[in-house]
């Protein structure tokens, strides 16, 4: 058999398996099994070859994305960690920003940091912003606190001193010398981790980073050594939450870089339709049960942001989780999916979502005792759901169950008939999905004119064409093996190290030839990074400067050129990119001066993308064929909606492109 | 007509996405940091009478209702009648608008076929506006800076150059307010156009029946919000330190068939210094606590607003009368979410906390270093009250939603070393809940020269309250490293070498210590909350 690549993504219920070579694409799934998740992926690499004729010599990569960190922290299934930090700052990390994430409810929660205060040490040392050392390490001082670390049973520690970003070297003596006193410790470096300005952020990165080590680089290791005793050579590569690929050392050292990996597989899936189809600024809408997933993608690229969350205590609150400070696909998560529940509001209007009534019970419709009335619900009493064809048949919905539930909870209240209340609820769901996506521009700093929607997911080709319209977008693309695409995905992303470094300085006036040297070993550590993981064919480095003006607090990400940085007149030259813009997105320039707070360094190394010969027949569609709307295509996992005016096509590659009728 | 309700209803969730879309661009382009850091702007739609239709959830409470009822004083100095497309207005008056002159609103006419439909504005704080900066040094208005009437900023389209030269020409920043003033109107702009394209969707002509809609249904939600309490007249007094002599701040609310009033007699009389508040700005805050007391999921907007009544005499510090010195206001206006929510507490048993910190002890250092001269303010939250059925937050700020400032970031702006910020052991009040901690902080310079303080900080006198049993929190201290106190309010000299040393308050306590459970207690002890004995 010719090589082939697998790709396993472990969720909370089914383990997925994509196997793809040239002969085509096969897909299935397992139960995953929660107390030893590396079984169910063994298990399904052993069907693989008992059942499908390859050969463990056949198999070319095995591509690993994974909840398990994720789902550690939320859950704090957690490693008992110790924090050491700076004498005087103890409590950052309890004290996070200090601020209220609802204004009007006097009864929130903060979430409570992953270190308790008892297991969080100070040493006197101290680094000032310029690098300078004001008070020197007490070396002496570190041995008591080892064994105060050792005394409290401590099983793996971070250290985070501040200003580390700038100077590492305390923290570096530091986990050299509890590193000799405490073995067999797992140490993790704030300077190491996430080398950013911003205290808070930081520590709150390397203490996620030290949490989840050694439950991740145990599973890993189970992983590695099975695939080895089967006689697989391949290498085993993890997703990371910057939907590029790392070897398994790398995931072992940097865990907390495979935080909300899986998410970023349905980016990278979408990103790789897009340039299938030569599409250059799309925006992916992911609709699932409990949510929809937003992700602006603009040449062929998900949009990376520097920072998440995890463990909010509310999950649609931004600032009620922790904060880390790592490069990630910057996806949106809206409380809309199929699940979101129905209701009205004390002034009598109708709200949908953020509430989900998840797959247990799930939509009053799945007959499992749910009752109040759901998304799916209202789709099912619309006519856009097949009752016996649901999830390919898995769950045979209820009629009257959906619409009892919105007789009684909607239609009644609003003294309407019950398809006009799911007729409401589609709406309402339509407008929340809109107006997220309208803020998320804003916070992403992106426009949503003239963008293809590609959507992906159980939901995706019901909503698409509804806020298509509501956000003025013509066309949109629902791809071949919407259902897995995160899977998918796994097998078309690259080879990626990224890393980012905080250097102030004014773009007027500052040492132009320190920033070139720094910015220059900032892209020779990515593709160090990339020869260590054994890669060494040529990469595509990617530069981009934080930019804003003097006395501003938000900075805007500039693709920077590095013939431009090489250049004699640098300064204009960034300067010109960073007005051009900030007039794409505020359309204004101020007379202010500029100033480059951060610089990022992406190398990238594209891997195998041949795509396997697609069905020239899908959801009833023939190539080329083109069905005028209004009509309903039942498709493997999702059904799509073609409303009045549009019309649906199948284009080479299997996809169904949907475009308003000119 | 339920077709209709349904329309009317994605209108007004797209309006208040409008007004969500343009708070967002503005904290991202602002220069001041209390815009970016805590949202100290607000952005609005009116209908075409001038009621406010849709505010922004981004935002601080002191901007909840100055916004609605500036609108109002701008259309009687220039009425719609006399506007056309391309017309912006503004002012930073702040008995009209927000009171004080930081702020700054720009209010900008919506046309659609040439026919006046709404209003949009905006309000945001600027960085500096001339006089003697944010402080509450003066003794009168005059001495705080520029003072705009209303007056037209743009007609058809062109920004009045020479008013815009002279607002250059008064302040120490005129890049930055420049920059700020036409992001307003950009952000006005864009909104309106936001506004038309919807209304093309929806084939609407106007928002008349869309406003009268949402007037209507949020007054009827609140009033009967109001309806499900008992009638009746609570009063709460709260003594806190002021400037140079202790404020009391006095509130009675009566609640019957009318609705709801917060009457502020017996509040003390105006203080001869920038710590006064105009009754907009005191409606603001008190309409804050009440609403999350009573109704926190209905939307602001003129018809929420009209059920609560917030009167205070003429003169008293909490409706003071011009020339009266205003810059520092949000000092006692942090006071009164607490205030009022102390009127609730017997009512209310299972919502309303023990008092906090409330103020926030922003410490805003003057020096020179090896670069030039500095100035940095950088925020600090103490302990928030105990609530009926938790601990009080530690370090959390309330009511406002302000963040603090990295260390790192400070450090980096200005050549200061801040050597200690943590939270403070033993200052939460005990109780069966306990309150909320404040925190430790200690800075001096980098090269250990002498640098002043400008100190505004309260709750030294007269700590946070517990509630239903609880103790006090503990009272904020000032002082230098070596022990040797400092004023809590007022510029001083750090003598050379030394630093300064602020402990912030704690919050009260809820309920009596003895029934706090022993897990709880030993909890404490053993994370060093409490260093000693009970909790």
């Amino acid at each position: 058999m010719d090589a082939v690549r697998i790709a396993v993504d472990i969720g909370g219920t089914f383990t997925d398996f994509v196997v793809e070579g040239a002969a085509g694409r096969m897909t299935f799934k397992l139960l995953t099994s929660t107390d030893a998740p590396a079984r169910a992926v063994l298990d399904g690499i052993d069907r693989i070859i008992a059942t499908m004729g390859v050969a463990p010599d056949d198999i070319a990569a095995v591509i690993h994305g994974t909840t398990l960190a994720t789902n550690a922290v939320i859950e704090r299934r957690i490693a008992r960690v110790g924090f050491l930090t700076t004498e005087g700052f103890r409590d950052t990390l309890e004290m996070a920003s200090e601020h209220r994430y609802d204004q009007y409810d006097l009864l929130i929660d903060r979430t409570p940091p992953l270190v308790p205060r008892n297991l969080r040490f100070t040493v006197r040392e101290r680094i000032a912003a310029d690098g300078a050392v004001l008070t020197p390490l007490d070396e002496a001082g570190l041995a008591d606190v080892a064994e105060q670390i050792r005394a409290a049973g401590v099983e793996s520690v971070g250290i985070g001193f501040l200003h580390s970003y700038r100077n590492p070297a305390h923290e570096a003596r530091a986990g050299a010398i509890l590193a000799g006193l405490l073995p067999g410790v797992p140490i993790s470096l704030s300077s190491d981790v996430a080398p950013e300005i911003r205290e808070y952020e930081r520590f709150s990165t390397v203490v996620a980073n030290a949490a989840v080590q050694p439950l991740m680089a145990g599973y890993l290791a189970v992983l590695r050594d099975g695939l080895r005793t089967r006689g697989i050579a391949a290498p085993l590569l993890l997703i990371q939450s910057n939907g590029g690929l790392c070897d398994v050392g790398t995931a072992m050292r940097y865990p907390v870089r495979l935080l909300e990996s899986g998410p970023a597989g349905g980016s990278i899936f979408a990103a790789a339709v897009a340039a299938e189809l030569g599409l250059e600024r799309t925006l992916l809408l992911d609709v699932g049960g409990t949510t929809a997933k937003l992700c602006f993608i603009d040449d062929f690229s998900p949009q990376m942001a520097r920072s998440m969350e995890v463990g909010r205590v509310n999950r649609f609150r931004a600032g009620s989780g922790l904060p880390l400070r790592l490069p990630v696909v910057e996806l949106c998560e809206i409380g809309a999916g199929g699940g979101s529940l129905a209701r009205i509001d004390p002034l009598g209007r109708l709200q949908v979502g953020p509430r989900s009534a998840g797959s247990r019970p799930g939509p009053a419709c799945y007959g499992l005792g749910g009752t109040e009335p759901t998304v799916t619900d209202a789709n099912l009493l619309a006519g856009r759901l097949d009752p016996a064809n649901f999830a390919d048949g898995s769950i045979p919905l209820h009629v009257d169950a959906a619409r009892e539930a919105v007789a009684a909870h909607i239609a009644a209240p609003l003294a309407v008939s019950g398809s006009e209340a799911a007729r409401f609820i589609l709406a309402m769901i339509n407008e929340n999905m809109a107006n997220a996506a309208r803020e998320h521009a804003i916070d992403a700093d992106r426009s949503l004119s003239g963008r293809v929607l590609i959507a992906i997911g159980g939901g995706g080709g019901l909503h698409a064409a509804d806020l298509a319209r509501v956000l003025g977008i013509g066309t949109i693309v629902i791809p071949r093996d919407a259902g897995v695409g995160s899977a998918v995905g796994f097998l078309r992303a690259p080879m990626a190290f990224e890393r980012a470094l905080s250097w102030p300085q004014p773009l007027d006036g500052g040492d132009l030839a320190a920033t070139r040297r720094t910015v220059t070993a900032l892209i020779a550590q990515t593709l160090a990074d990339l020869a260590a993981a054994g890669e060494s064919a040529a990469a595509r480095t990617r530069l981009t400067a934080q930019m804003r003006y003097r006395g501003q607090g938000s900075e805007i990400a500039v693709d920077i050129a590095p013939d431009d940085l090489a250049a004699s007149d640098a300064a204009g030259r960034l300067s010109a990119a960073f007005a051009a813009a900030y007039h794409a997105l505020y359309r204004r320039n101020l007379a202010v001066p500029v100033e480059v707070l951060a610089w990022s360094a992406r190398s990238e190394i594209v891997l195998d993308r041949a795509v396997p010969a697609a069905p020239s027949r899908r959801a009833g569609l023939v190539e080329g064929e083109v069905r005028p709307g209004p009509a309903m295509l039942v498709d493997t996992g999702t059904t799509i909606i073609v409303p009045e005016g549009w019309q649906a096509r199948l284009v080479p590659g299997g996809h169904i492109v949907l475009a308003r009728a000119a | 007509m339920s077709a209709d309700r349904l329309a009317r209803q994605i209108l007004w969730s797209r309006l208040i996405a409008v007004v969500e879309e343009q708070a967002k661009t503005l904290m991202k382009t602002a220069f001041s940091a209390t815009v970016r850091e805590a949202g100290d702007l607000s952005a609005a739609v009116f209908d075409r009478h001038g009621r406010m239709l849709a505010q922004a959830r981004t935002g601080t409470p002191g901007h909840v209702n100055c916004t609605a009822i500036a609108a109002r004083h701008f259309l009687n100095a220039f009425p719609a009648a006399g506007m056309a497309e391309g017309d912006h207005y503004l002012t930073n008056d702040p008995w009209l608008a927000s009171g004080h002159l930081h702020d700054i609103t720009v209010f900008s006419p919506v046309f659609r076929r040439g026919v006046l439909i709404g209003f949009f504005a905006c309000t945001c704080h600027q960085v500096d506006i001339g006089g003697l900066g944010m402080g509450p040094d003066a003794r009168s208005v005059h001495e705080e800076g520029l003072y705009i009437p209303i007056m037209p900023l743009a007609r058809g389209g062109v920004v009045d150059a020479h008013l815009m030269r002279l607002i250059r020409a008064n302040v120490r920043t005129p890049d930055e307010i420049e920059g700020d003033i036409l992001s307003y109107v950009t952000a006005n702009e864009f909104s309106a156009a936001r506004l038309n394209a919807m209304l093309d969707e929806f084939a609407l002509a106007h928002i008349e029946a869309l406003a009268d809609d949402i007037v209507s249904t949020s007054e009827a939600g609140t009033r009967a919000a109001i309806a499900a309490l008992p009638h009746g007249r609570w009063r709460n007094h709260m003594r806190i330190d002021g400037y140079d002599a202790p404020v009391d701040l006095v509130a009675t609310l009566v609640i019957d068939e009318t609705g709801l009033l917060v009457d502020l007699e017996g509040t003390s009389p105006a203080s001869p210094r920038g710590i006064n508040l105009v009754l907009n700005y005191t409606q603001a805050y008190v309409g804050y606590g009440v609403r999350a007391a009573i109704a926190p999921e209905i939307p602001n907007n003129h018809g929420s607003l009209l059920p609560v009544r917030v009167v205070a005499p003429p003169g008293c510090i909490l409706n003071v009368q011009r020339p009266a010195p205003v810059a520092a206001r949000h000092i006692i206006g942090q006071f009164l979410p607490e205030l009022v929510l102390g009127c609730f507490a017997e009512l209310l048993p299972d919502l309303i906390p023990a008092e906090g910190a409330a103020a926030n002890w922003g410490l805003q250092l003057r020096g020179r270093g090896e670069r030039g001269p500095f100035n940095i303010l950088f925020f600090n939250a103490g302990g928030s009250g105990a609530r009926p059925s938790r601990d009080g937050l530690s370090a959390t700020a309330f009511p406002s939603g302000i963040r603090s400032i990295p260390v790192e970031i400070c450090e980096a702006v200005a050549p200061i070393v801040i050597h200690r910020k943590e939270l403070r052991p033993d200052s939460g009040g005990a109780g069966r809940w306990r309150g909320g901690l404040g925190q430790t902080v200690e800075v001096g310079t980098r090269d250990g020269a002498g640098f002043e303080l400008f100190a505004v900080f309260d709750r030294v006198d007269y700590p946070a309250r517990g509630r239903a049993g609880g103790e006090p929190g503990a009272p904020g201290l000032v002082a230098l490293d070596t022990g040797e106190s400092l004023r809590p309010k007022g510029l001083q000299a750090i003598p050379a070498g030394r630093r300064v040393r602020v402990d912030l308050p704690g919050g009260g306590g809820f309920g009596p210590p003895e029934g706090r459970p022993a897990d709880r207690q030993a909890q404490d002890v053993a994370q060093g909350y409490v260093t000693g004995g009970l909790s």
